[in-house]
């Protein structure tokens, strides 16, 4: 069973990353761009079946590492 | 929305302070001013707890160009060469998301130093956790350094000293203190005054976010367990930008457009502005709707109390407008202008046209709240151990015990993450008793160190505090540097408890004796209070940062042995002061009695004596003697260099371990080569200087005589194991 | 000999590959990435630092900036070309060196002093060398394991283009002497024409005895020849 988890800032967290691609683009001239916000990304493979049980473990994993809750926010896609 | 007590509260004032402010205003205030009130009236912003004992401070001297009360401290070090420096505590926001506190505290204290026109040439810092056992305390760990080095790394200023304790006092509320030291010519230092009426008001940096709200307040409360829901506050840092925001200051420094500079630090918008505008004794008017905003609706509110890091306000010279937009631009950076200055000493807040909020300046700033907190004096414990009932424990193994402890291991593993060499400066790095920075293109260089003991503090508040001075004056002394000044990050629990305030006051009265006594002022500094949780209050932690000169930088001094056959003399009377020891915390888990005396008297003489010394080139290597005593000093002198020591058996003290691991003040060891031997006594003995011939250096091993014979690569490799087994 | 430094926001060791070019004579100019003309160069370096704050990956966004465009016809031309550390990240971004370099292997910014063995004393850039000498030199860096595909390695080592390899101080080049896990302990490569190396470690750093010592002062010397 495989989940994709994307992990990205809270909405009112400054993302300097993001900033920084943003302006590039832009000078490269690509226009119309609003806003870019970066994350992060993951693929998760899991050998339960049942998959509420296995949602609520990658939901765990988001909690304890993959998101720093403080200043991230994730989201889980079974596919 | 309706003020009411509840609301109050939840802005960190009382009611009667909820009371003068009304009585300032003449009415009620809005909920945007009380939000301006709050901040500028917290502790960390007014001092309102701590001011009347800082006043005591020595803050003056030949060499003091500006004192506390600026954004940091200025030095002159001769010629048109001033040295400009400060520390500051990022402790609440490092507890709550590490990387992040840790980062915008480096962040935060380089823009004191650039603010006043410095280039920054080192970073320094003081950082404390809880226990290694603590289940937070490897996850805060790898957060805060990581986090240091992530900031100043990216913008290549060198962290070059510091010190990492672990202690459990620090379990739930760690300290982070960062020191940053910039150079400047004397003539071009800039102050946050204001000066002259309808001057431009500009905001320079990044944009404003929702970031931090409150976070002023938040250094000012206890954590509790509802700490998790003030997490949004934390900001994030940008070291790119700060960079850029640096180099554009800089750049607009170099001729005479500003009257007056100030960062956006704590309560960010809110604290520069009131700041500027009412040490020059003017009013300020800012027109909220010309913020440059990152979100979308923004409320006033939101925008005076935001503390979006990498921001500052300047009051510009009529007619700069352009050239110093021109420079912001070439740095890519926001250039608006916000406001003017007004002659109504008044902080005046429009948006859109309408007055949102208005407050006169003085009860902001000078007639903000001071309090005169009850305090209880210390009294000295006698310590109820017996030594003769200690555990029997071998010298050697109790040696490896403390070398190889989490508190007294090798630290290279935190700072091989720091960059120490960028600028090319760098003459001494971390691990020697001060850092050694040249000053670029001359021939002199600083000495910077930082110290602090928390557990003599604790012990007994006063001698602590008199204890760290003078520890930290050692440290620069033993790399040949002259000790100009220090600055001071003071860390301490709840004020309203008088045990604490207790613990605040005397730790000054310490700080202040040794500081008069040395003729070393304070010129800036930092209060942190309320570090604890639910009552438990940390031990008293003062943070010293010092600042020495070295006239001119020939050979730098460190503290590893340099040859064989040198003699090596301790300089200064040892008694056997095993209270408070790190010989009976480490080893026989022992913390009792109290922490040693100094005698300021010694302290001095010692401390010139050894300084002459250096200077004419009469020794090979120097150390101070501090915590773990005169063993670990000469263990430390030993490993990583190719040599060590075969140390006789001492003539008049019978107990070894007494005489080996006791803490007694003042002391130093000196490596001396036989040629320069005469030349050494001769001095020492001219000036009344105790010392004892102790032993001779040798390849390979660290010696007592008919005691323990160890090699000192082994002695490396024990000091250096800690973090691979954590 | 007339020097350009290429100067990106976020550059932080400008000033020190500056002073050390100028210490050994070197007629040279600072130039801001806005730029559009390079000044005339015999020697172009990409500094070291953090240029666009590392951000999305190391050197990627230098690489899209309007100067480089310029370096890239100049290093077609034959201009000497020096890449140091963020410079190095740089030049492997717009493609003028093959290969990338990638998170330390212990995932930690390291900043140390590291031995490095002269493996081509032939070139432009390294003949005040001796084969096989070896230097202490300071490395501070995030991403400098360096990692290029099979054939590339293989070109690499046939035709002389590592530049140095990570060692001890007795020369033994292995996985105890490597600091960040770089393929073959590699620590500096050039181009087929060697006319552009990169390099990890700061030769501008180890120009002083003072400060450390002036092992990199032969790199200088070399191009001045």
């Amino acid at each position: 069973m495989k989940f994709t988890v994307t992990v990205t800032l809270k909405k009112d967290v400054l993302d300097p990353q993001g900033k920084v691609v943003l302006n590039t683009l832009q000078n490269l001239g690509m226009d119309n761009l609003k806003s870019i916000r970066q994350g992060k990304y993951f693929e998760i493979d899991m050998n339960d079946i049942d998959e509420e049980k296995a949602k609520k473990k990658v939901d765990d994993m988001c909690k304890k590492l993959l998101a720093n809750m403080i200043i991230e926010d994730y989201k889980v896609n079974k596919i | 929305m309706k003020i009411t007590n509840q609301v109050v509260e939840k802005h960190g004032l009382n009611l009667e302070e909820y009371s003068n402010i009304k009585k300032f205003l003449k009415r009620e205030p809005n909920l945007l001013e009380l939000g301006i009130f709050s901040a500028m009236w917290n502790e960390h912003c007014s001092y309102k707890s701590s001011r009347r004992h800082l006043k005591n401070l020595p803050t003056k001297g030949k060499q003091v160009i500006q004192g506390p009360g600026e954004n940091a401290g200025v030095i002159d070090i001769g010629d048109d060469d001033a040295i400009i420096f400060k520390i500051e505590s990022h402790n609440h926001p490092s507890y709550i998301e590490p990387y992040q506190g840790a980062a915008t505290g480096v962040g935060g204290i380089l823009r004191d130093v650039f603010t006043m026109g410095a280039r920054p040439i080192a970073l320094l810092n003081s950082i404390h956790f809880g226990s290694p056992e603590h289940f937070k305390t490897k996850s805060l760990l790898n957060g805060v350094v990581s986090g240091i080095g992530g900031y100043g790394n990216c913008i290549g200023i060198p962290t070059v000293a510091g010190e990492t304790k672990f202690n459990k006092t620090y379990n739930e509320n760690i300290l982070v203190n960062a020191m940053a030291v910039g150079h400047a010519k004397k003539d071009k230092i800039f102050y946050s005054k204001a000066k002259g009426v309808n001057k431009s008001v500009v905001y320079v940096g990044s944009k404003t976010g929702r970031d931090g709200i409150h976070g002023a307040s938040m250094a000012s409360a206890e954590f509790d367990e509802n700490s998790e829901e003030k997490k949004p506050t934390v900001q994030v840092g940008d070291p790119f930008t700060e960079k850029l925001l640096m180099e554009a200051c800089l750049e607009l420094m170099k001729d005479n457009s500003i009257i007056s500079i100030q960062d956006m630090g704590a309560a960010g918008l809110t604290s520069s502005s009131v700041e500027m505008a009412s040490k020059g004794d003017l009013g300020i008017e800012i027109h909220l709707d010309k913020v440059p905003c990152r979100e979308e609706n923004m409320t006033p509110y939101e925008m005076m109390l935001s503390e979006s890091q990498e921001r500052m306000l300047i009051i510009l010279e009529d007619g700069k407008e352009k050239h110093a937009k021109e420079i912001f631009k070439k740095w890519d950076l926001d250039f608006v202008i916000i406001g003017k200055t007004t002659d109504t000493n008044k902080l005046t807040l429009k948006y859109n046209g309408k007055i949102e909020g208005e407050i006169p300046l003085d009860a902001l700033a000078s007639k903000a709240p001071v309090y005169d907190r009850k305090w209880v004096k210390k009294k000295l414990i006698k310590s109820k151990f017996d030594f003769k009932k200690l555990k029997k424990i071998k010298i050697e193994d109790a040696l490896i015990k403390i070398l190889s402890s989490a508190n007294h291991s090798n630290k290279n593993w935190i700072t091989n993450q720091y960059d120490q060499m960028v600028m090319c400066d760098t003459a001494q790095k971390s691990g020697a008793d001060s850092a050694v920075i040249r000053i670029h293109d001359k021939e002199k260089a600083i000495a910077v160190a930082v110290d602090s003991s928390a557990n003599y503090c604790k012990a007994h508040p006063l001698t602590g505090g008199k204890q760290i001075v003078c520890e930290n004056w050692r440290n620069l002394i033993s790399v040949g540097a002259k000790p100009i000044a220090i600055t001071n990050c003071l860390n301490f629990g709840n004020p309203e408890d008088p045990k604490i305030m207790g613990e605040f006051a005397e730790c000054l009265i310490g700080i202040k004796e040794s500081c008069e006594f040395l003729n070393y002022p304070v010129v800036s500094g930092n209060v942190s209070f309320y570090n604890g949780t639910n009552k438990k209050n940390i031990s008293p932690t003062p943070v010293i940062g010092g600042v020495g000169l070295i006239q001119k930088l020939e050979k730098p001094m460190d503290h590893l042995f340099k040859k064989k056959n040198s003699d090596v003399l301790l300089i200064g009377k040892t008694f056997g002061h095993l209270e408070q020891s790190v010989f009976l915390e480490e080893v026989h888990y022992i913390l009792d009695g109290r922490p040693p005396e100094i005698n300021l008297v010694n302290e001095r003489n010692n401390g010139e004596t050894v300084l002459e010394i250096i200077k004419k080139d009469l020794v090979n290597s120097v150390h101070d003697v501090s915590n773990g005593g005169l063993i670990v000093a000469l263990a430390e002198m030993s490993m990583g260099s190719d040599f060590g020591i075969k140390i006789k058996k001492p003539k008049n003290l019978t107990n070894l371990y007494k005489y080996f691991f006791g803490e007694d003040q003042s002391r130093y060891i000196l490596e001396v080569d036989k040629n320069n031997l005469e030349r050494v006594e001769k001095i020492l003995k001219n000036n009344n200087i105790f010392y004892d011939n102790i032993g001779l250096t040798q390849n390979d091993y660290f010696e007592i005589e008919d005691e323990l014979k160890i090699d000192i690569k082994k002695l490396y490799k024990i000091n250096n194991q800690w973090y691979n087994n954590y | 000999m007339n020097s350009s430094v290429i100067v990106f926001p976020g550059s932080n060791c400008d000033r020190d590959i500056a002073v050390a070019l100028e210490k050994m004579q070197f007629k040279n100019q600072m130039v801001w990435h806005k730029e559009s003309k390079l000044p005339k160069s015999d020697l172009i370096v990409v500094p070291g630092g953090f240029s666009y704050g590392d951000y999305l990956r190391s050197g990627a966004i230098a690489g899209k900036s309007l100067i480089i465009n310029e370096v890239i016809k100049a290093a077609d031309k034959g201009c000497l070309i020096l890449g140091i550390c963020n410079g190095f990240q740089i030049l492997t971004e717009t493609g003028l060196l093959k290969g990338v370099l990638l998170r330390n292997k212990n995932l930690r910014f390291i900043n140390k002093d590291v031995n490095i063995k002269i493996i081509n004393n032939e070139t432009k850039f390294s003949n005040k060398y001796k084969k096989n000498q070896i230097l202490k030199i300071n490395i501070a860096h995030n991403e400098g394991n360096y990692f290029t595909n099979s054939n590339h390695l293989k070109i690499l080592n046939n035709e002389n283009l590592i530049a140095f390899k990570y060692c001890d101080k007795n020369g033994n080049i292995n996985e105890d002497s490597n600091p960040n896990g770089s393929l073959e302990n590699i620590a500096g490569i050039f181009n087929s024409k060697k006319n552009i190396l990169g390099m990890m470690p700061h030769p501008e750093r180890m120009m002083d005895n003072l400060i450390s010592n002036t092992d990199g002062a032969n790199l200088f010397l070399s191009l001045l020849k």
